[in-house]
């Protein structure tokens, strides 16, 4: 057990797979006011929509790059292809996705887990939504799961309603980005009362190299309403970079429950800059959580606005950064409202040079009495490589509220490897214990299939790959 | 030849000499006690033996069955029948005892050759059922097989886990590292019951301790009294009644007078 550098690389075989798809449409490289207008004419927008993208761009235009947070001065916006139109028409059923694009699904499992414990799925490739599926008594009860772009058209009244209140495009760069080129996505709209038993999930593929996927999804929860929506997302790898911008709004109106649950695997040549917000009313409960294992670069930190009396906000996240790899998340939860509670937990692991920060915001607003709240981070490094940052930021403007905080950055234990090898464990395999035992407050919020992906994935490059 | 067998062991921790020309013996069937005050060395040993990364060993050798184990990991040694009862158990968060012993066994399963392999549960039908058997008689509750190892348990609990691990793995040789530090009356009788339980013929065992006290319940066939990191004096049982009545400083003359 000498000072051996420790790999616990993530498996990445099973999603390094590109397709040759003949697109129906794809724009030219870069970004300007013609490819804003071709992307609203290909959709058949309404005015309202082709006009919020166009001042969309002109907030991205002013905005400066943001700089506090990790590195992005080798993006270079114009390089990317903001728009590519797999196929002319989406599935109902897999039949009628284009085979090559049903494959790679299929290789995802996602057919699989449709049949299986889904009660809806989305799936995106590049920039369309190409298969979308809802279970029939969900449809009849009232619920709305469909892509982004069917929703403006078929419910416009509900999506201008809400679409851009909860992240704004002036809100930051890449949210205005979004606002002026996205494509595809999910809306998910759930009547008052109505529980969905099973999850629904949207799955994102960027298949092409140097594309730009900008997904933009809006959840609605009516009062009493829940639901559980889950992401995921993989790419396969290229020498150029990518570029994944998405905006996710959620609205939870009074007493609902939203949970959503992503594990994003992207390839580590992309940039995955997303904004997700949820604003929660009286007793209404919104869960992220939020799993950050590729990409090259990610910054992401889920928010909850506790806006009425006694709604509830959990965040729970895990990141892992290996070599090349810069995972800046967090969470940040603004209390508004009195009697409001917040707990975020967040893992991090970082080896062979990543690096992992934790940037998180607590904010309790005058006048928001009762207020509880704990945050928790815990970061392990498993080589001297390797870097681990927090910025905790707490601003506290109400007296009687309970706040607490514990944060611990560490080695991972020279001590707990040794017991779990002295019992008869390989190094690899208590390496594998260790680490596995460090996220399992994340892994156990996840469905069952989506836990043994998870264990997967860090265990199989981490046995045997000891040197 | 014996099972275990310490050489003029020299280790130093961190640049500190520690052990300083030990030599110790143990085979299968004994029972062997191994006293001495705090900082003495004890632990030392048994970390050593087991092959913690932390203690270097400068000169001397450990040899299982006539083979040095110097270059062996500890997963290795554990392999060959080592085993340690740690006086300080380490925590492992989100690890169950479940999961990680039978992954334990497993290992131990496939890799040695040695007959008490024979001895282990093969299926994990037979693991659960001979761990929960095992934790009754430690007179816990089979809840704590599926918490995190050592995770929020009292001293005592995390005791009669290491007695659990032992008894499960059936080791050949096996350390027990102050196994009645933090255990009252009726819990150290307890773990003596578990241990006198499993002695036999196959297993040699050592017992560390500071007090004689887990000697009324664990009769020792030898006994070694260690000081400054050497054993200083070895013997039957009445030494343990000797050093009851006349305490360390006893031992002390005759380190003194030996080392004239
Ligand atoms: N990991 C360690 N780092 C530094 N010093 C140690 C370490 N382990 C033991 N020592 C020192 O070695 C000496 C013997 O300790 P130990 O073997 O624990 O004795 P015992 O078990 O007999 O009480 C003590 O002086 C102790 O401080
Ligand atoms: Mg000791």
């Amino acid at each position: 057990m000498q000072a051996t550098k420790r790999k616990i690389d993530i498996d990445y075989t099973k999603y390094d797979f590109r397709d040759e798809v003949k697109y129906v449409y794809q724009s030219k490289r870069g970004l300007s006011r013609e490819v804003v207008e071709e992307i609203s004419y290909w959709k058949n927008e309404p005015e309202w929509m082709r006009q919020f993208r166009l001042h969309s761009l002109e907030v991205f235009l002013k905005k400066p790059m943001p700089t506090w947070g990790a590195d992005l001065s080798e993006i270079n916006f114009d390089e990317y292809i903001y728009y590519i139109k797999p196929t002319d028409r989406q599935g109902k059923s897999w039949d009628e996705v284009p085979e090559k694009i049903r494959q790679t699904f299929e290789r995802l499992g996602i057919p699989e887990a449709e049949r299986k414990f889904l009660a809806g799925v989305g799936a995106q490739y590049e920039s369309e939504v190409v298969y979308h599926s809802l279970r029939e008594d969900l449809m009849k009860k009232g619920v709305i799961f469909v892509d982004m772009d069917t929703a403006v058209r078929e419910y416009p009244d509900l999506v201008k309603k809400y679409f851009g209140t909860v992240i704004p495009p002036e809100d930051n760069k890449f949210a205005a980005l979004n606002s002026a080129v996205w494509s595809g996505g999910s809306f998910v709209y759930v009547p008052k009362g109505v529980k969905v038993d099973f999850p629904l999930q949207a799955y994102f593929r960027i298949n092409a190299e140097s594309v730009g996927q900008f997904e933009r999804t809006l959840i609605i929860a009516e009062e009493g309403a829940s639901v559980h929506y889950i992401e995921g997302c993989t790419a396969p790898v290229y020498r150029e970079d990518s570029l994944h911008s998405a905006v996710v709004e959620i609205i939870a109106l009074p007493g609902s429950h939203v949970r959503y649950t992503t594990v994003q695997n992207w390839s580590k040549n992309v940039y995955n800059l997303v904004t997700k917000r949820a604003v929660a009313y009286e007793d209404a409960f919104v869960e992220w959580v939020d799993g950050n294992l590729g990409s090259k670069v990610t910054m992401k930190y889920p928010a909850v606005y506790l806006l009425g009396k006694g709604a509830k906000a959990e965040i729970l996240s895990i990141a892992y950064a290996g070599a090349g790899q810069h995972q800046d998340t967090g969470a940040k939860v603004i209390h508004v409202a009195p009697y409001t509670t917040s707990n975020i937990v967040s893992k991090s692991i970082s080896k062979d040079g990543g690096r992992t920060s934790y940037r998180g915001l607590v904010k309790v607003q005058k006048g928001a009495v009762g207020v509880k709240s704990t945050v928790r981070c815990d970061a392990l490094m498993l080589d001297e490589f390797s870097r681990s940052d927090t910025y905790p930021y707490m601003e506290i403007d109400e007296e009687l509220v309970s706040i607490g905080h514990e944060a611990t950055v560490g080695k991972i234990s020279e001590d707990q490897l040794f017991y779990l090898m002295s019992r008869g464990l390989s190094e690899s395999e208590a390496l594998t214990l260790v680490v596995l035992g460090f996220i399992e407050p994340f892994a156990k919020e996840l469905p069952l299939d989506y836990a043994i992906e998870l264990n997967k994935l860090i265990k199989l490059e981490m046995e045997g790959a000891i040197g | 030849m014996p099972t275990l067998e310490v050489r003029d062991l020299y280790v130093s921790v961190d640049g500190k000499e520690i052990l300083k020309g030990l030599n110790f013996t143990v085979n299968k069937g004994e029972v062997h006690a191994l006293m001495g005050p705090n900082g003495s060395g004890k632990s030392t040993l048994a970390y050593t033996i087991m092959g913690h990364p932390k203690y270097k060993v400068e000169s001397g050798d450990i040899l299982f069955e006539g083979k040095s184990i110097l270059e062996m990991k500890p997963d290795e040694r554990a392999k060959l029948g080592l085993f340690l009862a740690f006086q300080y158990p380490v925590e492992v968060p989100g690890v169950t005892l479940f999961n990680f012993l039978w992954k334990a066994i497993q290992s131990n399963n496939l890799d040695s050759t040695s007959p008490r392999v024979s001895k282990l549960p093969r299926s994990i039908v037979d693991y659960k059922k001979e761990l929960i058997d095992r934790i009754k008689n430690l007179n816990m509750s089979e809840i704590f097989i599926y918490r995190p190892i050592g995770v929020g348990f009292s001293g005592g609990e995390k005791k009669r886990m290491e007695i659990l691990q032992m008894a499960m793995l059936k080791p050949t040789i096996a350390f027990l590292d102050e196994p009645d530090s933090g255990l009252d009356i009726d819990s150290l009788k307890t773990v003596a019951d578990v241990v006198n339980s499993i002695r036999s013929q196959d297993l040699g065992m050592v017992v560390i301790t500071h007090y004689q006290r887990i000697l009324n319940y664990i009769k020792p066939d030898f006994v070694h009294i260690m000081l400054d990191g050497k054993i200083v004096k070895s013997g039957g049982p009445d030494i343990v009644e000797k050093l009851e009545q006349e305490g360390y400083a006893w031992i002390r003359e005759i380190a003194a007078e030996s080392a004239d």
